[in-house]
């Protein structure tokens, strides 16, 4: 590719615009927010894990001194839910309580603990009903009643089923020399942001206005409109300054729900924050996933063909799930050329918090299962296991067997750097030390929008008058640093400094809409929106300039350094707006369509797909099971780094996240309850645990990134988990093949070996799913690279879907 | 019948000697500093991440020394002086590990920074020149769930190293 190195502010390390808040104390949390007459909202909670409710009485409650009103299901009937085909979630439960922390009713009150004290005084009556915790009882026929009556399938809690053939697949084993089955167990885990979700909410002027910790504000709109029953013109829904996301705070809340129709009520400010314990209910974390892979490939370890299956614990609610249920097969494929390829996935309701998108969303599932299966069809064959990889390795500017589109690729080179820099085929091979590798990729944003329409997936606003430029977006910064992203787009268009634009961002009366901070896609969609904006705005300003300077050939003004031509920024807005009146550009970026022709190619296609690979360093002790990392290489194909400085912060900070899931994060239920929902029991790495990391940007400019431009947010933690297992297994001779690697699992599978057992630790078997038939799919060419209406009009040709 | 209600709420007036500023304020005995500095003291620059003494989040400096305003009484610490990040900075200079902190992206969310910035010019007043061992000990009660401590520990370094030198 021949994008011309950029000479301003593209590319260059540049601290986030509100650091200097943020080590102040200065910056403003949904929670740092007080109105005057504010009232405090606590939410009663389901203390059974499935019951129907009887009866509510709020009697006592409401007499209680501070209480001011007491809204139950009856205030807010109407169901809601993030896609459209899960409208399956209410603000407050009427009739059924699903998971132990449902909300069922909610207090505002003068104060936070008279809030408290009120819901502690509301009587509710459960006729309790038999949980199904988990994904073998979810697949049988209910004992009582379905979790989710309308949303299930027959009388069992099957949520979503999938099954697609990509190509001939019995063809693809017959020519294989080779056949190897593994089962996997991922166990679920959750985003634990530091932040505790807070909403709060004003109602005025027949307005309502409300701040919330949230990653999307547009889907907070939708939702809020929706169950309130207001048009959208009388909401404005603002992210406040955001303490962590991770995906957690993607869905809209009961919390924010419940606020608003308070504030409506009582005509006075309503703020709720949930407490640590009610984080570990709203969950919306990692789905528990078995996997069992069926792979076949030649002497030499080329695969001709893979069969996936899957089944996903959901929890009570759909949240994200039908499109995660996809996630865990659809990416494989992006990483490994596989000729044929079948895959069947299951999602179940269980009476759990509900699952939903953690960072790399579902795809960490399916990435653990093929890597570690690689790892072990190399061993069997007695090949290298990262010739293996290599090998089967796909092609950049390619597309997959299902109809993924792939441009840049820079799996080669990220593998190089990593081999390399940890000197992994010189390891010290002693008994308790080893090494493990690793690659994945990862979508820079969803080719499909999650709720149907055609229009932009982001919007930007860029105005220019006489005091200076401001960009208008949707997007939210949850501290990965995409309002610094926006700016530096801006910034090197219109030849001025970053710190010299000013933001406006995640405000749905003042920002156009931006689909959020989730799908790694605010740096390519936002971006390639403000790209677009700003390049307007600087044809312009070049234009104003060049007829002001009688210079006819617009190519000739030089636009950079804080000048147009022979005049300063500052004087050129004002050149511009006296020639042209009020300056505002646009710009939008819609994803082209790049999925095949059949039902559910919505999920998977993405505009580009970053691309990772990892080495860790691990010492495993063979008597007391522990595993302690000691060093995680990674290389990252990021297309371009727009800001290195924030770029290397997003992969160091998906390293340590992916090291928690391998070794010690567990979303653990007992009886009907969550194990551990408090920050002390649920272990998470702290400094002690993690280890040094060393990161490598690998450039590969891909063409519709914004500069080149791919994601950074979630790809670099999917190699870590299964590369700590293989280093596991490379300093023991035994599999963990489950997560979290605990101690007492190490321990388990080295007792098996020394039984002559399989020296591993994991599910033994895969459960008997209902998959049904399924969509066989006729694979593209490998070289058909066409997207958007020259790839529709393709499809009545090629022989698409039967 | 909740019992709180049923029983007179005792308050209390308390002084404390807060970023070198002495105030005074009414506040129930039982709300905790972390409650009063947010609520009473409009100081919500000490933010909080489980109010149970887990995560790290909410430290303040008590004499110096880093204590969790989650679990102290204002009555505990009357007259001591206390410091939470608003009395970090001298007036419009930052302190050293604020700068180093924002120079090199040490904040991400930055949820969790004011309290590791506590902690920390707490072990450099004691420490001026610690280990990246004695850096990691000293901060492994303070959770951060963006960086992986990565830019925090180089953070600290840097500011370390430049206190140093001045």
């Amino acid at each position: 590719m021949t994008v011309p190195d950029r000479t301003g502010s593209v590319g260059r390390s540049y601290p986030r615009l509100d650091g200097s808040a943020k080590v102040r104390g200065q910056a403003v949390y949904a929670d740092d927010i007080a109105l005057p007459r504010m009232l405090h909202c606590k939410i009663l909670r389901a203390q059974a894990p499935h019951a129907r409710i009887l009866s509510i009485d709020a009697s006592a409650a409401r007499r209680l001194p501070g209480v001011v009103a007491i809204i139950t299901g009856r205030d807010l009937p109407i169901r809601f839910g993030i896609l459209p085909v899960s409208q399956d979630e209410a603000a407050l439960e009427e009739h059924k309580v699903r998971y132990v922390g449902d909300p069922v009713a909610a207090v505002a009150a003068v104060d936070e603990e008279t809030a408290a004290a009120a819901c502690e005084a509301i009587e509710v009556e459960y006729e309790l009903l038999t949980p199904v915790m988990t994904i073998e009882e979810a697949l049988k026929e209910a004992t009582d009643e379905p979790i989710q009556e309308s949303f299930s399938r027959r009388r069992d809690n099957i949520h979503r089923l999938v099954s697609y053939e990509f190509g001939d697949l019995e063809a693809g084993f017959a020519a294989a020399d080779h056949v190897r089955e593994d089962v996997f167990f991922f166990q679920g885990n959750t985003h634990l942001p530091m932040e505790q979700h807070s909403a709060i909410a004003s109602h005025v002027d027949g307005r309502l206005t409300l701040w919330s910790s949230t990653q999307v504000v547009h889907y907070v709109h939708r939702a809020l409109s929706r169950v309130l029953e207001l048009p959208m013109n009388r909401i404005r829904v603002i992210g406040a300054v955001h303490g962590g996301g991770f995906g957690g705070k993607t869905d809209p809340f009961a919390h924010e729900i419940v606020v608003g129709k308070l504030a409506m009520l009582t005509g006075r400010p309503v703020k709720c924050t949930l407490t640590r314990e009610e984080v570990f209910y709203a969950h919306r974390g990692r789905h528990p996933t078995l996997l069992w892979y069926r792979t076949g490939v030649t002497r030499d370890g080329r695969i001709t063909a893979m069969h996936l299956r899957t089944a996903l614990d959901g929890g009570a609610y759909g949240s994200y799930g039908a499109a995660s249920v996809f996630y865990t097969g659809t990416l494989q494929t992006v990483t490994y050329d596989i000729p044929a390829y079948k895959f069947e996935g299951v999602r179940v309701y269980t009476n759990k918090a509900p699952c939903g998108p953690k960072r790399g969303h579902g795809t960490p599932q399916g990435r653990f299962g093929i890597e570690l299966h690689l790892e072990k069809i190399a061993h069997e064959l007695g090949l290298d296991p990262v010739e293996v990889k290599r090998r089967n390795f796909v092609k950049p500017f390619s597309r997959t067997v299902n109809w993924l589109r792939v441009t840049s690729c820079g799996l080669e080179e990220c593998t190089a750097k990593v081999l390399e820099a940890s000197g992994y085929a010189q390891r010290e091979r002693r008994t308790g030390h080893g090494m493990g590798f690793a690659i994945s990729a990862y979508m820079s944003g969803a080719g499909t929008a999650i709720y149907w329409n055609d229009m932009p997936h982001s919007e930007v606003q860029v105005k220019v008058d006489r005091t200076g430029a401001t960009v208008y977006c949707g997007a939210m910064d949850i501290g990965q640093g995409s309002d610094m992203v926006l700016a530096q787009i801006a910034a090197e268009e219109l030849g001025i400094e970053p710190r010299d634009v000013r933001l406006v961002t995640a405000d749905t009366d003042l920002t156009p809409v931006d689909l959020g901070s989730y799908s790694s896609r605010v740096t390519f969609m936002a971006g390639n929106a403000a790209l677009e904006a700003a390049r307007k705005m600087r044809a312009l300003l070049v234009e104003a300039v060049a007829d002001r300077m009688g210079v006819a050939d617009l190519e000739e003004i030089d636009v950079g350094g804080g000048r147009i031509g022979e005049f300063s920024f500052e004087e050129a807005c004002v050149i511009a707006t006296t020639r042209f009146g009020a300056l505002s550009t646009t710009g939008s970026y819609k994803p082209p369509r790049i999925g095949g022709p059949f039902k559910g190619s919505g999920v998977g296609p993405s505009p580009a797909y970053s691309y990772s690979a990892a080495v860790v360093d691990v010492e495993a002790d063979p008597r007391t099971g522990i595993v302690t990392v000691g060093k995680v290489w990674i290389a990252h194909d990021i297309g371009r780094s727009i800001n290195p400085l924030l770029v290397v912060g997003q992969v160091e900070g998906g390293v340590y996240m992916g090291l928690g899931e391998a070794l010690m994060e567990e979303q653990e239920y007992r009886k009907g309850l969550h194990k551990w929902p408090s920050m002390l029991e649920y272990k998470s790495p702290t400094f002690l645990d993690t280890p040094p990391i060393e990161t490598f940007l690998v450039e590969t400019i891909d063409p519709e990134g914004p500069y080149g431009a791919k994601e950074a947010g979630q790809g670099p933690l999917l190699p870590v988990i299964p590369a700590v297992n293989a280093a596991v297994f490379d300093a023991l001779g035994v599999w963990v093949d489950e997560t979290p690697i605990t101690p007492e699992k190490v321990l388990r599978a080295l007792d098996a070996k020394a039984k002559g057992k399989p020296p591993r630790h994991g599910p033994r078997s895969f459960p008997a799913v209902p998959y049904g038939e399924p969509i066989r799919v006729d694979p593209p060419a490998r070289d058909d690279l066409r997207v958007g209406a020259e790839l529709e009009a393709a499809f009545g040709q090629t022989p698409g879907a039967h | 019948m909740p019992t709180w209600l049923d029983r007179e709420v005792e308050k209390a007036v308390v002084r404390l000697l807060l970023n070198g500023e002495e105030v005074e304020f009414l506040a129930p005995v039982h709300k905790t500093l972390l409650e009063v500095l947010r609520e009473d003291l409009g100081l919500t620059g000490t933010k909080h991440g489980c109010e149970l003494g887990e995560c790290g989040t909410c430290t303040v400096l008590i004499d110096g020394r880093p204590q969790l305003s989650c679990l102290v009484l204002p009555l505990q610490v009357e007259g001591r002086p206390v410091t939470t990040i608003e009395g970090m900075a001298a007036g419009a200079s930052d302190h050293p590990l604020q700068a180093a902190f924002a120079e090199l992206g040490a904040a991400q969310c930055g949820y969790c920074t004011p309290g590791m910035l506590l902690v920390a010019k707490s072990l450099l007043e004691a420490n001026p020149r610690p280990s990246r061992a004695e850096i990691q000990e000293a901060l492994a009660g303070n959770l951060c769930r963006c960086t992986g401590y990565a830019k925090i520990l180089e953070a600290v370094e840097l500011a370390a190293s430049r206190m140093v030198a001045t």
